[in-house]
């Protein structure tokens, strides 16, 4: 990792901060237990006193999934430009260089190659802090390269989705990345490479309606709030309030949208488990360097 | 002048809607009176389309969107009556029930089976809120997925017709799992091996009309629209207030000349003056050209090359660029 992205991390968690005094202490959404957040750190922001699920920075899951050392980000340098020329109240290069400057990366998403307990694999994490994690032109051209490149290499797929769907500046350029993302799926599924799709809280709109509901398997973090509307706009359409619990992970679950709901410390267990299962006796995945 | 269709005229159709009534009267105020008018008829029906080609020419984004939601727009049903010279409906996904704003079944393009199927608008408010608006339902990408697997079966090609506000965000929509629905289609429309054309009639509403919109061959009516999501929604998020639609209409570059420039979409299909609401029988011709065209391309390949060109099409969709 290098030291840009680090600074990066510093920058957003302190902005992240904002109603926190001092750095130090993290009140818990879940129960409003003070948190000390250097042990927050060491559980993954997994509140110790109830369980819940804090937001874990996009980069962290990397740490969090594949063993020490084994990480190569690929395709750092794909990034957004502006086919419409888009503006609303601001001009979208504008919002992408604030994005850039806030998180350090190019775009929202990270992607690159890995191993989760030994096993090979194609990692793609989105990043939440940039702009919302919106599927842009960019995002779908790495996810298709990372996807196209577990193909070509046969090693499994893992997508972490945090976000909250297409990205409107670039309109109808994002709703086809959600084509073409799936259409790579398609080749994939046929090779017998795994894909494992991770939602986490958020993921919504045309990333849920795409690769994060594609996976051989589908996943979920628990608390997290999955769907394809907004609850907003549920609530608009029907003139309403939304039952307790509506698309939580828990709730898509019980609706058989979701294979599990996984404790985020048991993450890289679970899927390692999964994997072995896809993978073993087979030519995928195979347990070897990572760089050919 | 389509008479079998309702609805109000916009207001900025209406000096050519006006014109011709006034044409009508003086025709049958002749035909009583046994004066000659044809001279007055012929400047006036010159005027008319004078006038209709000036509006036409320069329509705002946001008229286009009108258009493309306009009350007497042909509706996919419409379309294939004209288009197909036969139709067996069929319904269900098999698993929950029929969703009414999806329709489907088994057509002959100039006696080629086919499949063919769309989202379906209503034409007055009984009809629209039987078929939900053309808002489809999880169970109706299932039942178009069932559709488009059967047609593989039979080694038939599938025609959509897209015209939708977009995927209906409801309880159920959401229980049943909307997305999961849609993102289905995507992948398993880029896996098809049948050739797929697929035509933007009227509304493209974001991935409910993507759902049926992974085709080797993608048009769009001239007065179609196509965009991430709607210009009200567009507008309420990002200018905070949905009155600003027509700015969000412009801002997204949602019309049928943007999509082409774009390389989104293969080819715009021309509407007939005033445009396609003005005479469903033209309209629908047009497109059983561009339909006639794709097919005779299409068919000539054999299954990989098509599956291959499918995903290079869709590959090579996005703007971005690499630093080093």
């Amino acid at each position: 990792m290098s030291w840009l992205n680090r600074a990066a991390r510093g920058i957003q968690s302190l902005a992240k901060q904002k109603d926190v005094p001092d750095n130090l202490w993290q009140k818990c959404p879940g129960c409003g237990e003070i948190l000390y957040r250097r042990e927050l750190e060491r559980s993954w922001y997994v509140c110790g006193a109830c369980g819940f699920h804090l937001p874990l920075d996009a980069v962290r899951y990397i740490d969090l999934l594949l063993d020490a050392d084994s990480w190569e980000e690929l395709y750092a340098g794909v990034t957004s430009v502006d086919p419409l020329g888009f503006r609303d109240s601001r001009r979208y290069p504008d919002r992408l260089r604030v994005a850039r400057r806030q998180t350090g990366r190019e775009d929202a998403v990270i992607t690159g190659r890995g191993r989760l307990d030994g096993l090979p694999v194609n990692l793609a994490v989105l990043d939440f802090a940039f702009m919302g994690g919106s599927l842009g032109s960019a995002m779908g051209e790495k996810i298709a390269r990372l996807l196209l490149d577990a193909s070509s290499q046969r090693r499994s797929a893992i997508v972490v989705s945090r976000s909250g769907g297409a990205r409107m500046q670039e309109s109808l350029f994002s709703l086809m990345q959600m084509a073409k993302t799936a259409a790579v799926l398609a080749r994939l599924r046929e090779e017998g490479v795994p894909f494992i799709s991770l939602c986490v809280n958020p993921t919504y709109g045309g990333v849920t309606a795409s690769f994060a509901m594609l996976g051989d398997l589908n996943l979920g973090e628990p608390g997290a709030m999955i769907g394809f509307a907004g609850p907003r706009v549920i609530k608009q359409t029907i003139g309403g309030d939304l039952p307790e619990g509506f698309q939580s992970a828990e709730f898509l679950l019980e609706k058989g949208q979701l294979d599990q709901v996984v404790e985020r410390r048991r993450l890289k267990a679970t899927l390692a488990t999964i994997l072995r299962w896809f993978c073993e006796d087979r030519d995928v995945s195979i347990p070897g360097p990572v760089r050919e | 002048m389509p008479e079998t269709t309702k609805g109000p005229w916009l207001d900025f159709e209406r000096p050519i809607v006006e014109l011709e009534e006034r044409i009508r009267t003086l025709e049958a105020s002749a035909a009583v009176g046994g004066v000659d008018v044809a001279d007055e008829v012929a400047h006036l029906r010159r005027k008319a389309v004078r006038l209709s080609d000036d509006i036409f020419s320069k329509l705002e984004p946001w008229q286009r969107v009108q258009l493309a939601r306009h009350g007497r727009r042909p509706t996919t049903l419409d379309l294939i009556e004209r288009i197909f010279t036969q139709f067996v409906p069929l319904h269900g996904d098999r698993q929950f029930r029929d969703d009414p704003a999806i329709v489907g079944g088994l057509a002959r393009l100039e006696g080629r089976p086919v499949l063919v199927l769309g989202h379906q608008k209503g034409r007055d408010t009984r009809s629209n809120v039987q078929r939900n608006f053309g808002m489809a339902h999880p169970e109706g990408y299932r039942k178009a997925l069932r559709l488009m697997t059967l047609a593989e079966r039979f080694e038939r090609p599938i025609i959509t017709f897209i015209d939708t506000p977009g995927a209906y965000p409801g309880l159920g929509a959401e229980e049943r799992g909307q997305a999961e629905a849609i993102a289905h289609n995507l992948r398993a429309m880029a896996a098809l091996r049948v050739p797929t054309v697929a035509v933007v009639t009227g509304e493209g509403g974001s991935g409910g009309a993507l759902a049926l919109g992974v085709a080797d061959r993608i048009y769009m009516l001239e007065n179609a629209v196509y965009s991430v999501i709607s210009p009200e929604g567009c507008a309420a998020i990002l200018w905070r207030d949905a009155a600003k639609a027509p700015d969000a209409a412009k801002a997204m570059r949602l019309t049928a000349a943007d999509a082409f420039r774009h390389t989104l979409i293969d080819g715009i299909v021309g509407e007939p003056v005033g445009g396609a609401h003005r005479d469903h029988a033209a309209a629908a011709l047009a497109v059983k050209a561009q339909l006639l065209d794709a097919l005779a391309e299409l068919v000539a390949l054999d299954q990989k090359t098509l599956r291959e060109r499918r995903l290079a099409k869709y590959l090579a969709m996005g703007e971005w660029t690499e630093r080093r």
